[in-house]
């Protein structure tokens, strides 16, 4: 064998590894492969032990050939090898496939009740207008609920309430609370002005249930009390109100009302949300819903917390999140609200 | 309140005529509308004519045909009606004109004759249900004319809502007055009096006040008059404003209640015992039968009308008698026209449950200076339409004049409340057309202000103000929003802490409910609640509202009951809310009235495909708990065994926070369950209050050991009434401050361990801040550990 005649057995051997290798069908016919080419009894592995027998002219060319030849198949095997490794990867993953569509395990999370959701909602939105909220009890004495709200004993307005009176204290000394009211009474004992507060709570009232009225019903009531508060400041806020809460471009418009607590006394309408002010069957055809009512502090309230009224002034507003949730969401019985279907529940 | 249009345009003749405009003017003044009425606005081309002639129709029995003269010519129409003759004046629909419904009228032939329209009957009109013939029009009507004109169907209705404090405008002349205020337009009251020929009434009758505070001011009025029908303006009148035609006497008297809102009675005199009224309260025990036939027991604070023979005729301001009514066959009446005190009316008004039209004004307020006035009205119109003949000297028992209120208002203040910029003058621009005068005084921005009588309501500067506001219009006033110096929004610790509980038990799976806080005793007791110190309502609507509830879980459990029999056993439900317990020293005479959390979970967990169902059970419930304990990251929390209210007496725990039972976890008692769907349901039930405001976990950083744990397994079998929880604590005490966790891993029963024995397995991590432990440092922890166990449980250790 001479130079010649060992080079082009490598040559050969090569050419066979370029086709062979990489059609390698598995890890074992690649191993298979690998120890034809480079095994003990491989082409090379003869030239290589057969270099001492060539002139030493030669054996640098030879040697380098050698080498060369290792090196390029073993590059081969190991390209092969990763390719194949990578497949098997692939097949192992593939059988360990999951389905990601089966139902998650555990419970589904819950629901806040809507009216929940409504009462944070306004919460946050009063919050980010500089309002604190409170609370208060929902049995009241009869000087929470009327008397300190300008309606001493026998007033007439006191009918525009059927009261539910409670057997504890003096006849009809202890009742639940017919609105929120009385929670504005008890924040402006606690507290000095300037107060900024919302009330939201739940009232009660002598009614039988009907689709829009329910014994039992929850209100929130907002009260801004300082200096130089204004009918203005009173119409400013429920109109920003209403842009936070039901979106910009959404206006609010008042027309005189009366409640005994305030006066001049208000109701308020909003832009109706779903038609935008153009007209439709929630607003009536009108643009506009009606919310709540609203107005300037009485000076007899002032005078029934000890604020001097020529000193203080202020605004009251309140509605019902019943009748709020049910405008909004289009529900249609305020019963929904009580029955704690879950059908009711996980819609919201 | 119902105003018709053409009424209100007696009093103020410029008023505009357009619905919206009206409308947006009602609301703006606090004259709520409920709807706006247009009889005839479905009415076009419809007109007078007179019927020339009248022919049988040549293929009809009960047809006729009729020649009408409409003033630009004439034309002929086939009609059925039974009563046209020539020469009446009818309604015409020539063809192309318009009737109630959308019906159009076109020339057709009807049996071979053509009728270029028709005649019109009542009902075709929209005008009533009377179908028996064509409407005669008035003698005087114009050929051609337009009949909505001639009929009065061009006219408008406004239904308003009047707000309690305005007595005023229950009224067409009060509501004319706000409008004509509004609108800036003229205001007058035409003035009317009867001629007065009749005798004088001070022979005929006599008037006495008992009671002079009650009844400051009678007008009483004698006139001789024909009952009969009213013509058909007046009928038609009151029927538009809402009221039912009876008689001319009572229709005018109606009439001058909704024109004045003065409200008056007519007596027959002939039937008037001793032909007199004495005003007068009730005696104890008396009583009397009203018109409406019912017999009325009547109290010592309840006035009466009473005939001369002191006798009672009627309850005074809201109902009279059937005694003295007027019939048919009256022929001389006495009218009254009185001022009542309003508390009183109002009282006795609402004692008897009876509120009538009469009782509505009295009880808000009536004009005391406007009995005369009104009376007079009342004669006028008897002269018209009941040939009345009024007597001479009306008597005025008038022992309390009224008083109109002066009170001050200064344009500064109506600045300041309004946040507006109104001049004096213009402050009294708007006050002096509802008929508050405004008198000048030293000081310019001070006037003082003469109320007329017939606004009650206005008393205060404040009252002033408001009159001010509502006719500046409120939607005029520039908006502002204040800002408050030295306060900042937000919500308190424990309001964004009940939204965390909430969110963590949404985070269980529970959804919120809402259940009443109105229950019935039995409502706590079927949910093995008892419901002593219940706090009962004094005048509950129903009997299932008739106590407050005193815990959430009984509402709950219902709802569960609610959802099992509607299909859905498997619930999660939740609430916060309050409960009331019979009166404290520091909460008398309120009760004792607390905030609560409770959950419940019933019927199967869902866990396929990926594990069986299965049921419920009391670990569930300790995890809903801990989860909102874990949330709030009380420090101080145990479990301590014991029987709860309504729950399985083995299966339920005491939830002990900082030593004290603030509520109950465990698995409803079976028999309770079983009334509300049958499976399984466990929860919980705890004071919010008292966990709100329990001792927290400290938030203070402790630095985390940089050196390895050592862990050791050990596993004791103690006796089953032993709680894993005081084993873990004996760990813990014995392991000492080493001691890094403490996990149970395993717990179970068998023969191995003996009948009545339990085998607790745990894992304990001891770590040492600034070492790492030998094994001769663990196996010291650990048998001080074990020896910690056997001494506090009886327990002992596996091998």
């Amino acid at each position: 064998m001479d130079l010649a005649d060992a080079l082009s057995r490598l040559d050969v051997e090569l050419t066979r590894a370029q086709a062979e290798v990489p059609q390698a069908a598995d890890l074992d016919g690649l191993a298979g492969c690998e120890r034809t080419l480079l095994g003990r009894r491989a082409v090379v592995t003869d030239v290589h032990e057969q270099i001492k027998t060539f002139p030493p002219v030669d054996r640098p060319a030879l040697g380098k050939a050698v080498g060369a030849f290792k090196q390029v198949v073993t590059a081969l095997v190991e390209q092969r090898r990763t390719e194949l490794a990578d497949v098997e990867r692939t097949l192992r993953l593939t059988r360990d496939a999951v389905d990601l569509t089966l139902p998650p395990r555990g419970r589904p999370r819950g629901h806040l009740h809507l009216v929940t959701q409504v009462q944070q909602e306004l919460e946050d939105v009063f919050v980010g207008l500089g309002f604190r909220v409170a609370e208060g009890p929902e049995v009241e004495t009869d000087f929470y609920n009327f008397e300190a709200l300008n309606m001493p004993q026998a007033h007439p307005a006191r009918s525009m309430w059927d009261t539910l009176y409670v057997k504890l204290g003096q006849p009809e000394e202890v009742l639940l609370r017919t609105h929120t009211s009385p929670v504005q009474i008890r924040v402006m004992q606690d507290q000095r002005p300037p107060i900024a507060t919302v009330m939201p709570g739940r009232c009660y009232r002598r009614d039988t249930l009907d689709a829009r009225h329910s014994p039992v019903f929850h209100q929130i009531e907002g009260l801004v009390v300082d200096r130089g508060i204004t009918f203005g400041d009173l119409a400013g806020t429920i109109e920003a109100f209403t842009r936070a809460y039901f979106g910009d471009g959404r206006t609010a418009r008042l027309r005189p009302s009366f409640f005994p607590f305030t006066e001049p006394s208000a109701e308020f309408e909003v832009t109706c949300f779903m038609c935008a002010g153009s007209g439709c069957g929630v607003c009536s055809r009108t643009g506009w819903l009606e919310l709540g009512g609203c107005g300037m502090v009485d000076p007899n309230v002032f005078a029934a917390v000890g604020y001097d009224p020529e000193e203080y002034s202020g605004f009251a507003f309140g509605f019902g999140l019943e009748r709020m949730a049910m405008t909004r969401y289009g529900v249609d019985h305020i019963k929904a609200f009580w029955d704690n279907d879950l059908r009711f529940l996980e819609q919201f | 309140m119902r105003a018709p249009l053409s009424w209100l345009g007696e009093f103020a003749a410029e008023l505009p005529r357009d619905a919206g405009r009206l409308a947006d003017a009602c609301n703006g003044i606090g004259l709520i509308v409920d709807a706006i009425d247009e009889p005839g606005r479905e009415i076009e081309g419809v007109i007078v004519a007179r019927i020339l002639d009248v022919v049988a129709h040549p293929n009809a029995d009960k047809l006729r045909l009729a020649e009408v003269d409409f003033g630009t010519g004439t034309t002929r129409v086939v009609c059925g009606a039974p009563n046209i003759e020539a020469g009446q004046l009818v309604p015409f629909a020539p063809s192309g004109a318009s009737l109630p419904g959308g019906f159009r009228l076109e020339r057709r032939t009807i049996r071979g004759e053509v009728s270029d329209g028709m005649l019109c009957s009542a009902r075709e009109l929209g005008l009533g249900d009377d179908h028996g013939g064509i409407v005669q029009l008035a003698a005087d009507a114009e050929l051609g004319a337009d009949v909505r004109i001639v009929l009065g169907l061009d006219d408008l209705v406004l239904e308003l809502e009047i707000t309690p404090n305005r007595p005023d405008a229950m009224s067409i002349v009060g509501i004319a007055r706000d409008l004509a205020a509004h609108f800036r337009i003229p205001f007058t009251i035409p003035l009317v009096a009867p001629s007065t020929r009749g005798p004088g009434v001070g022979g005929r009758a006599t008037v006495s006040i008992e009671a002079p505070d009650r009844c400051p001011r009678y007008v009483g009025w004698t006139a001789d008059v024909v009952v009969g029908p009213s013509p058909a303006w007046l009928a038609r009148r009151l029927t538009m404003a809402g009221m039912r035609p009876i008689n001319n006497v009572v229709d005018v008297t109606n009439y001058v209640m909704l024109e004045r809102g003065q409200p008056l009675h007519a007596f027959d005199l002939a039937r008037l015992p001793g032909r007199g009224i004495v005003v007068r309260l009730a005696g104890a025990g008396e009583g009397l039968t009203t018109l409406d036939g019912v017999e009325r027991q009547l109290t010592v604070d309840d006035l009466l009308i009473c005939d001369g023979h002191s006798k009672p005729t009627a309850v005074a301001g809201i109902m009279g008698g059937a005694d003295s009514e007027v019939v048919d066959s009256t022929t001389e009446l006495l009218l009254e026209a009185a001022f009542f005190s309003a508390p009183g009316i109002g009282l006795t008004s609402k004692r008897l449950g009876l509120r009538t039209d009469a009782s509505a004004r009295f009880e808000r307020g009536v004009d005391p200076a406007g009995t005369l006035d009104a009376a007079a009205r009342a004669m006028a119109l008897l002269e018209i339409v009941a040939s009345g003949s009024a007597g001479s000297d009306p008597l005025d028992a008038h022992p309390v004049p009224a008083e109109r209120a002066r009170v001050v208002v200064r344009t500064s203040r109506v600045n300041a409340v309004l946040g507006t910029a109104l001049s004096t003058d213009e402050i009294v621009g708007r006050l002096e057309p509802l008929g508050i005068e405004c008198l000048e005084s030293s000081d310019p921005d001070v006037r003082t202000a003469v109320v007329p009588t017939f606004r009650p309501d206005i008393e205060r500067e404040i009252d002033l103000i408001e009159e001010v506001g509502r006719h500046h219009g409120f939607n005029n006033i520039t908006r502002t929003v204040p800002r408050p110096a030295g306060t900042s929004g937000g919500l308190t610790r424990a309001q964004q802490e009940r939204r965390l509980v909430r969110h963590a038990l949404t985070g269980v799976g529970a959804s919120e409910a809402f259940t009443s806080s109105l229950v019935a005793r039995i409502d706590l007791e079927r949910c093995g609640f008892s419901s002593d110190g219940a706090v009962e309502l004094e005048n509950p609507l129903r009997a299932e509202e008739s106590c407050l509830r005193t815990a959430v879980l009984p509402g709950l459990v219902r709802a569960v009951g609610y959802n099992a029999s509607h299909g859905q056993p498997n619930v999660a439900l939740f609430e916060l809310g309050h409960v009331f317990g019979p009166p404290s020293a520091a909460t008398a005479p309120l009760p004792d009235e607390r905030e609560h959390v409770a959950c419940v979970l019933a019927g199967l967990l869902r866990q396929r495909p990926h594990a069986d169902d299965r049921p419920v059970d009391v670990h569930d419930a300790t995890a809903a708990l801990a989860s909102v304990l874990d949330t709030l990251e009380i420090a101080d929390v145990r479990i301590e065994a014991g029987p709860g209210p309504g729950l399985h007496p083995a299966r339920s725990a005491a939830v002990v926070v900082d030593g004290a039972a603030v509520g109950w976890v465990g698995e409803v008692d079976p028999e309770v369950a079983a009334r509300f769907g049958g499976g399984p349901i466990v929860g919980f039930e705890c004071d919010l209050d008292r966990l709100l405001a329990s001792r927290r976990r400290s938030r203070q950083f402790q630095p985390v050991s940089v050196f390895p744990a050592s862990s050791i397994d050990l596993a004791f079998v103690v006796d089953d009434s032993v709680p894993a929880r005081s084993v873990e604590d004996a760990l813990r005490a014995g392991g000492g401050a080493l001691v890094e966790s403490i996990a149970l891993f395993d717990a179970f029963r068998s023969e191995a361990v003996g009948a009545g024995n339990v085998s607790l397995a745990f894992s304990i991590w001891f770590r040492a801040p600034d070492r790492t432990l030998t094994d001769q440092d663990v196996a010291g922890l650990r048998q001080g550990a074990i020896d910690a166990v056997l001494a506090a449980t009886g327990a002992r250790l596996r091998g």
